[in-house]
């Protein structure tokens, strides 16, 4: 606490003339509030997709938080790289991944949320505690003139201060950012040859060594039959009825169904092609299994 | 009004990311929870610059903007590693290590 009053004696005495217009404060009014309200939605709302939206808000408000106060290129680069560029990331990475992962409301550590709130609520009045007690009385300083060269404001004197003071830091970020580009590219690589197409070659052998239940494909409905519908099943060679081929919607819907769904399209008149003709007796039986069930 | 007020909304900004953190269990939201304090700290730095009347915070914000970035490309890019072995999102499911 000490060391916070002697800051704030330091700033203090620092202090010059005030600064602080009617404007600025205006605009701090409404967007400190907008920037909360966008913070509070982001934690609070399920939808990923809608976090972000809210996360764009606060960043937005920021943004021209800093231009309020003399800082109009941060303001913009915020604009630019936070909204524009990340934020869209985030959506871009948000549809391929996380767009239907609801979080769950199924609590994996027992009291965690409760906890969380517990230490949100006392880290948030320990620092707005301490920033309030002890940075009472700052006043803002005139900012440095932007359009002054020698004063060294603005976005010019930002650039002079990164390429004098500051370039080693400026050199390490140009090395930071192709390591980052790197690892982007080496981390969502997908090798492609993994999922390769296999041939009509490949697929024949792979199913005479027995990787598929079947080796001959699926008989088709109406295969050796008098229609080609669903409704009636494919025949083998031998004349029976290859049970592959019924289908089970069908199966399971008794046949006084159907033909009155068949009347009702076509008319009473119209004469039926029985769907299940080639079952004769079976079908009867299990028709009337289907009704004592 | 004075700056202090940028302060305090910084403060309550990273109180509020940090609970997100804790709280959310989608990978990407926990993620953009970090994005909100990395924000707030940097309103805070931008503050300082204006109560000091100079441009050094504001180079700090700057830094600060440039390693979220390169930090974003690389987090993204492991959430979406994660989500096409595990088929999920969620930091309840990346638990191979846990048995």
């Amino acid at each position: 606490m000490t060391s916070f009053s002697q800051a704030a004696v330091v700033l203090a005495q620092q202090g010059g003339e005030d600064v602080v217009g009617t404007g600025e404060a205006l605009a701090f009014w409404v967007l400190g509030p907008l920037a909360l309200a966008g913070a509070l939605g982001m934690v609070f709302v399920r939808n990923a997709v809608h976090s972000a939206l809210w996360l764009v808000l606060t960043m937005l408000s920021l943004g021209v938080l800093y231009m309020v106060q003399s800082a109009p290129f941060l303001g913009f680069t915020q604009i630019i790289v936070y909204t524009g560029a990340v934020m869209m990331l985030f959506l871009f990475v948000l549809m391929m991944a996380g767009r239907d992962s609801a979080d769950s409301m199924v609590e994996v550590l027992r009291g965690q949320r409760l906890l969380a709130a517990l230490f949100g609520m006392g880290f948030a009045a320990l620092l707005v505690g301490a920033l309030a007690r002890s940075l009472v009385n700052v006043q803002a300083q005139a900012p440095p003139d932007p359009y002054d060269p020698a004063a060294g404001g603005g976005a010019g004197g930002l650039g002079r201060l990164i390429f004098t003071d500051f370039l080693f830091a400026f050199e390490l970020t140009a090395a930071l950012l192709i390591v980052a580009a790197l690892a982007g590219i080496v981390l969502a690589y997908r090798d492609k040859r993994e999922g390769q197409k296999r041939s009509q070659r490949d697929l024949v052998e792979a199913r005479f060594r027995g990787d598929y239940k079947r080796r001959s494909p699926y008989p088709g409905p109406g295969v050796f039959a008098t229609g080609n519908s669903v409704a009636t099943p494919a025949l083998l060679p031998d004349g029976s009825i290859a049970p592959e081929s019924l289908s089970e919607l069908i199966e399971s819907t008794n046949t006084a169904r159907l033909i009155a769904e068949h009347d009702r399209v076509l008319g009473s008149q119209a004469e039926h092609d029985d769907a299940r003709a080639l079952l004769a007796e079976e079908s009867d039986e299990s028709e009337q299994e289907g009704e004592r069930k | 009004m004075t700056p202090t007020y940028y302060l305090l909304l910084s403060a309550l900004l990273f109180a509020i990311g940090a609970v997100g953190v804790l709280v959310r269990r989608n990978a990407i939201v926990v993620f953009m929870c970090i994005e909100l304090m990395l924000n707030s700290v940097n309103l805070s730095l931008v503050t300082f610059a204006r109560i000091n009347g100079e441009l050094d915070g504001q180079v700090m914000a700057f830094f600060v903007m440039v390693v979220a970035a390169a930090e974003v490309v690389v987090g993204l890019a492991i959430i979406m590693a994660i989500f096409r072995s595990r088929r999920s999102a969620s930091v309840d499911d990346t638990n191979l290590l846990k048995y």
